[in-house]
């Protein structure tokens, strides 16, 4: 099967590992990895900040770099949420409708194409460990990935998976918005964390890189021993 | 007071709000409270979905005939007696209502729970022209002894505690007992008694009136808006011109929606509706009624994008989940209205002017869309927003202007893009230290303020791929 990986800007620049994490976790179940080199970003910070004409340009460099695709694979919920988005946002565009409709037909976030498409729930790795998940809120609400997540942690040998208290609560990142209102953002994360604490886990897995960086950051800044880490390393452990 | 309640920045309403321990810890508790709440009494319904479905059909099916449903209330309202009168602003509210009360003489005026009265203005108004107005919900009261908004659209005194309100009833009202809420319920009670029985006019708010009958209901958990309609001869009932349904069949859907979605509640313990006036072959009723029905710019969203927002039934389902609101509390929003429904109605009722803030309140979780009982997009609205205030009315920041220009070009060069991937991390290495930045340049700024960030990877996950070998990791 081939599938062209959409590494996401944040993992692109700020970890590399998860883009080749998911690579080899990918080849593992026998797909061609091919990666689209003039992809960029998927226009979310534009978008959700209301500059949708801006948006529209990083989206349409999107739609070309993977025109010829046959499956689109992202390890993060949020930027698969925002492609599928494109469908209606150039619903209207007669020169884009079709591009945008194909682009969110066929692309899924990483631990969705391996549960719904590949069949996949055991991915054969071991982590030894006790972790958290964090449930991020594009993934479940806008995506509608709820589920996929937890079958594959669960079969993770070595793992421990310890519930986290108000899971559905947003970690404040929200992208711009954590710039934009740090002091709200802060109130978050501070809770946030401290319900991750609280559930005396090592590691916080999530699926995607924002709400990590944000909530491993206030780790780091409170020096608590608990470590944010991306489902992909979970995954790709043996 | 009207729909904006304070005059302070947003930024600093925020900062209020945050520091304000003591309204957090019971805006967090209630918070609990609700959504738990809510998700049993959605699973003891069961079908939730589809009855969020029913909700939003309903609401959308009498909004699309808004015009005829109206004029199906106000034929029935006239026939049974009552008189209608459609105000466009929140002054020819006030000015109607107004007229009535001094007509009557009135002295007291007793009022259930409102919110679209709050909007207007409404005790102001009457009390600037003489008459003496009690708030008969118990949150209210409380509010209105203190002088204090409500801030929360169902239990508009969720930041008080019961020391505070011990406080209140007794500099006010010579209360002498303890802090214990049955004694506090039990003096309100005495105290409310009264004026119940001296009040010459009840004025009331509408949960949903009934065009095919012309009732107006009411829901409520104290029986505040029983008495309130049951005594007074003079009434008044004041509604937002959508809150209507078709027929009883579509109110016992909305209420059994409203109920569930506010409070967690089967039903609640009152359910009132007051038809018209007393007619012949009736013992009781009111001798005088008047509807007064509402529109202050909802009609200017009829037929836009925003046209499901007048979906809303303020049951603040989308205030109990905002992570927000959790933080900040109503008053931040500096509306009648906060959370994620108050920053998407404010704008749209009061314009962006001193309301341009409210739609970045959000990190658009969701969290309130897919707990809206009427399925209202709220979260699509925020964006939508936000995209009103960037390219139409132009009052985005000139610095954010400039930075998403330079994100266009970004985004829409990949030779640009991967040139300035490749730099990042060297660009950032003045700022770094073990491979963390504390105190970030410009727009990092903001987020090194409350939390680290990451130096970029040495690496791009680019730059590897291009040169990895078959199926290895370097």
């Amino acid at each position: 099967m081939k599938v062209s990986l959409f590494i996401t800007c944040l993992c692109d620049v700020m970890a590399s590992d998860v883009g080749k994490d998911t690579v080899e976790i990918l080849e593992r179940f026998g797909c061609v990895v091919d990666f689209p080199e003039t992809q960029t970003c998927c226009g979310q910070p534009a978008y959700n900040s209301g500059y949708v004409t801006k948006a529209k340009e990083s989206m349409k460099q999107m739609m070309k770099a993977f025109k010829h695709s046959e499956y689109v694979v992202s390890p993060s919920g949020s930027c698969v949420a925002m492609l599928h988005e494109y469908a209606h946002l150039f619903k209207d565009d007669p020169e884009w409708k079709e591009v945008a409709q194909e682009l969110a037909n066929k692309s899924y976030e990483l631990t969705q194409f391996l549960v719904d498409v590949l069949g996949v729930e055991d991915v054969g790795a071991t982590f030894s460990g006790k972790i958290t998940y964090h449930r991020s809120c594009h993934m479940t609400r806008l995506l509608g990935v709820t589920e996929a997540p937890y079958k594959l942690l669960k079969n993770v040998k070595g793992l421990e998976i310890v519930d986290l208290p108000l899971c559905e609560d947003c970690c404040g990142f929200g992208g711009t918005f954590a710039v934009k209102q740090p002091s709200i953002s802060e109130q978050m994360v501070k809770e946030k964390t401290e319900h991750i604490a609280e559930t005396g886990a090592d590691y916080v897995v999530g699926g995607d890189m924002g709400c990590l960086m944000n909530i491993g950051g206030r780790l780091s800044r409170d020096d608590r021993q608990v470590t944010a880490l991306h489902i992909t390393k979970i995954l790709n452990s043996h | 007071m009207g729909i904006k309640i304070g005059n302070a920045p947003f930024r600093d309403r925020v900062q209020e709000g945050i520091e304000n321990d003591f309204m957090r810890g019971a805006v967090s508790s209630a918070q609990g409270r609700f959504r738990s709440g809510r998700l049993k009494a959605a699973e003891e319904l069961g079908d939730w979905e589809d009855w969020r479905t029913l909700g939003e059909e309903i609401r959308s099916h009498t909004l699309q005939n808004l015009d005829y449903y109206l004029e199906q209330l106000s034929e029935q309202v006239s026939k049974r007696g009552g008189k209608v009168f459609f105000a466009q602003t929140a002054e020819e509210a006030n000015e109607y209502i107004r007229n009535v009360v001094q007509k009557k003489e009135a002295k007291k005026i007793v009022k259930s729970k409102s919110m679209v009265t709050e909007e207007i203005g409404l005790n102001e108004t009457l009390e600037k022209a003489g008459a003496e107005v009690v708030e008969t919900d118990l949150g209210e009261w409380i509010l209105q002894m203190d002088e204090d908004p409500p801030s929360h659209i169902v239990t508009p005194a969720l930041h008080k505690n019961k020391e505070q309100i011990r406080e209140t009833f007794a500099s006010k009202k010579g209360y002498k007992n303890s802090d214990l809420p049955e004694e506090l319920a039990t003096f309100a009670r005495e105290q409310l008694r009264k004026e119940f029985l001296s009040a010459d006019v009840g004025i009331t708010g509408c949960n949903f009136a009934v065009a095919e009958s012309g009732a107006v209901t009411f829901v409520t958990n104290e029986g505040n808006a029983r008495l309130v309609t049951a005594l007074p001869e003079t009434q008044i009932s004041v509604m937002g011109m959508e809150r209507l349904v078709p027929t009883w069949e579509e109110l016992d859907v909305m209420v059994s929606l409203l109920t569930r979605a506010a409070v967690g509640q089967k039903l609640t313990s009152y359910v009132t509706s007051i038809t018209g006036t007393k007619q012949e072959d009736e013992v009781d009723g009111p001798e005088d009624y008047h509807l007064v029905i509402v529109d202050n710019g909802r009609s200017k969203i009829l037929g836009t994008e925003f046209q499901s927002a007048l979906h809303c039934i303020r049951c603040a389902a989308c205030i109990n989940v905002c992570p927000v609101y959790r933080h900040v509390g109503g008053h931040s929003y500096g509306s009648v209205y906060p959370g994620p429904i108050g920053a998407v109605l404010t704008p749209l009722l009061d314009g962006y002017d001193d309301h341009k803030d409210l739609p970045y309140a959000s990190t658009l979780c969701a969290a309130c869309t897919e707990a809206c009982p009427v399925k209202i997009p709220l979260h699509e609205h925020l964006v939508r927003h936000r995209e009103i205030i960037v390219e139409k009315e132009k009052k985005a920041p000139r610095s954010e202007r400039m930075m998403m220009d330079g994100f266009a070009k970004w985004g829409s060069h990949p030779a640009a893009y991967k040139l300035s991937t490749k730099m990042a991390r060297k660009a950032l290495k003045p700022w770094t230290k073990e491979e963390v930045i504390q105190s970030g340049p410009g727009p990092l700024k903001g987020w090194t303020d409350v939390r680290d960030f990451p130096a970029p990877s040495e690496q791009t996950f680019r730059s590897w791929f291009k040169t990895r070998q078959k199926g290895g990791r370097s």
